[in-house]
């Protein structure tokens, strides 16, 4: 299995099926960037050829953030989030500190919620959810986009599992020092907690920044759309076949998560596949 | 996997009275059960006891109907018909995109140059904005002037109406299903690869395993017993969410033959507001769910011993 230095028949192959593979996977980006370029005559007549003749690149782009408003649903999507994330760590944290190491008679309940909310995706409570928040007049909110998110059991999942491994020698030092145990929380756990808060973090951003079902649900005022919902707007409102523009959007809306990813890839693989491999 | 966080207690810290380390817990976790009784037990009740009332919203009343909706269910045309579409598509896009994942994390594994282009290249569609990304695939897919069809008019063949058609929407979404998630695969059959002991191979040599396939079929796949049953399950359980790319795309359609479980429920309950029927089927659903979360961990006390 180890790498060979010589070039054999077989590598070639290999190399081969690995680039094909690749380019294959990479063409709906090549072709998005390339459609994003062009004028509507040139792509109706030569759909194959990358670089566009004339560019449309201004036009197209100028039209994807004047027909919706695109700096609008970006920052949606920034502070649904941010918010989201800050009050999944803020409430899992603790929680999951007091399952790994105090001693309580409910922890063993407590753990078996736990379980059974790892089972549940938002699909599943989210025909309740929408009546009571339609009850409650709180639809077209950032608070309907955020609240059925802030309790991730996923995140009492892996924070617990991460605070079990951490020495209790270091809960005890504190302890000593007359911290309180909240105090133990804040000044002692979180920052030893870092690299899963991290993974956590990217985990979660992804999740949300992608979630289509919740917003489609809870959102109808153009004002609250989250991206994906944005897109879903302006794919609406260019009912016609004006790719150019509709690339131009599309490339725009993907860009930012994209980037993140290529700027840390190895921070987003772990927090991506994080529920694999820790699980 | 999951079951061995319910297996240890914590050990009692000998520095806080139990009576205070009691409270200070409780007090810690206040906030997280207040709301996973607000937003997941809750709302868990209330979808199975709306299941069995006839409630619409906008409407005062209701009344219960015990399981007449139920009933209805199995004899709704368009309900059954997105039960099969939705197994259908499942059964495509999860073996194709584990056997993907697997075949690719190993070329990849077994070669020197690119490893973290190639990486990077078959993982960016699970970390693009799926919405956005099946905007791109309808617009490769477009019959008249979409690049897949140009491509094949070269060549002589004349291609489908991919998403247009009621015989090739299901698999042409099955296609962007895969797409987008053979990376998540992938990266998980590498960290398995990587977690092999290398002397494991040095022993199948001497066991007389020479090819690559004998070497593959003697330690590889056994050894990656785990990672693939986690897998299966993962790619099974996302195949059955599939929504993004249906409402996107084809809104069920033509002719219900994208119609599918996710697209369905949100239809009767969210554009209908039908919430009782909309909640039967949600029970369905998760049964769906629970049924496979149960074969994985019988599987996993059956048959993977060194996890």
């Amino acid at each position: 299995m180890s790498p060979q230095s010589t070039f054999t028949l077989g590598r070639a192959v290999r190399l081969g099926l690995l680039t094909l593979g690749a380019l294959m996977f990479l063409a709906p980006y090549i072709f998005m960037m390339s459609a994003a370029g062009k004028g509507q005559s040139e792509i109706f007549t030569s759909s194959l050829s990358l670089i566009p003749e004339h560019s449309f690149f201004v036009q197209n782009f100028t039209k994807a953030f004047t027909r919706v408003n695109m700096p609008g649903l970006l920052f949606n999507g920034v502070v649904v989030c941010a918010l989201i994330l800050v009050f999944q760590v803020l409430i899992a944290v603790p929680c999951a500190y007091a399952l790994a190491k105090l001693n309580f008679r409910a922890a063993r309940l407590m753990m078996a919620l736990v379980m059974l909310g790892l089972l549940v995706p938002i699909h599943a409570t989210a025909l309740p959810l929408y009546v009571a928040f339609n009850n409650l007049a709180v639809l077209n909110s950032y608070t309907a986009l955020v609240a059925p998110f802030s309790i991730s059991v996923f995140g009492i999942f892996l924070f617990l599992q991460f605070f079990r491994a951490m020495p209790d020698d270091l809960i005890h030092a504190a302890r000593l020092d007359g911290m309180s145990e909240i105090g133990i929380v804040a000044r002692v756990i979180v920052p030893n907690a870092w690299p899963a808060i991290t993974a956590f973090a990217i985990f979660s951003v992804v999740a949300h920044w992608n979630d289509l079902y919740w917003p489609l649900i809870v959102i109808s005022n153009q004002a609250y759309a989250t991206p994906p919902l944005g897109l879903l707007y302006f794919r609406a409102a260019e009912a016609g076949d004006d790719y150019g523009a509709l690339m131009a959007a599309t490339f725009i809306i993907t860009l930012p998560l994209v980037l993140a990813f290529l700027l840390a890839q190895k921070r987003f693989v772990e927090g991506i596949t994080m529920t694999g491999l820790k699980g | 996997m999951a079951n061995a966080a319910l297996a240890a207690t914590p050990i009692a810290l000998p520095d806080l009275g139990a009576a205070r380390q009691a409270r200070t817990a409780w007090l810690l976790a206040a906030p997280a059960v207040l709301l996973m009784v607000a937003f997941i037990i809750a709302p868990l009740a209330a979808v199975v006891f709306l299941g069995f009332t006839d409630f619409e919203l906008g409407y005062g009343s209701f009344r219960f109907v015990g399981f007449e909706n139920y009933a209805e269910l199995f004899a709704d045309r368009t309900f059954r018909q997105s039960l099969w579409n939705t197994a259908v598509y499942s059964a495509i896009v999860a073996p194709v995109s584990l056997l993907l994942g697997l075949g690719i994390a190993l070329l990849i594994e077994s070669e020197s140059i690119g490893r973290s282009f190639f990486r990077t290249a078959y993982f960016l569609p699970v970390a693009s904005l799926l919405v956005a990304m099946a905007t791109a695939w309808q617009y490769l897919f477009h019959p008249t002037i979409g690049p897949i069809n140009a491509a094949l008019h070269m060549i002589g063949l004349a291609g489908p109406n991919w998403l247009g058609a009621s015989n090739t929407v299901l698999y042409s979404l099955a296609i962007i299903g895969i797409w987008q998630s053979v990376g998540f695969n992938m990266v998980l059959f590498l960290a398995g690869l990587t977690a092999i002991p290398r002397d494991l191979y040095a022993a199948a040599d001497v066991d007389g395993a020479k090819s690559g396939i004998d070497r593959f079929f003697l330690v590889t796949w056994p050894m990656l017993g785990p990672t693939t049953l986690f897998v299966i399950t993962i790619s099974v359980i996302n195949a059955v969410k599939v929504f993004e790319t249906v409402k996107t795309l084809t809104e069920g359609g033509p002719n219900k033959a994208s119609e599918v479980l996710l697209f369905t429920i949100y239809q009767e309950g969210f554009v209908y507001l039908r919430v009782g029927y909309a909640s039967a089927m949600t029970v369905v659903f998760l049964a769906v769910l629970v049924v496979m979360m149960f074969v994985q961990y019988r599987l996993l006390d059956r048959e993977v011993h060194y996890a």
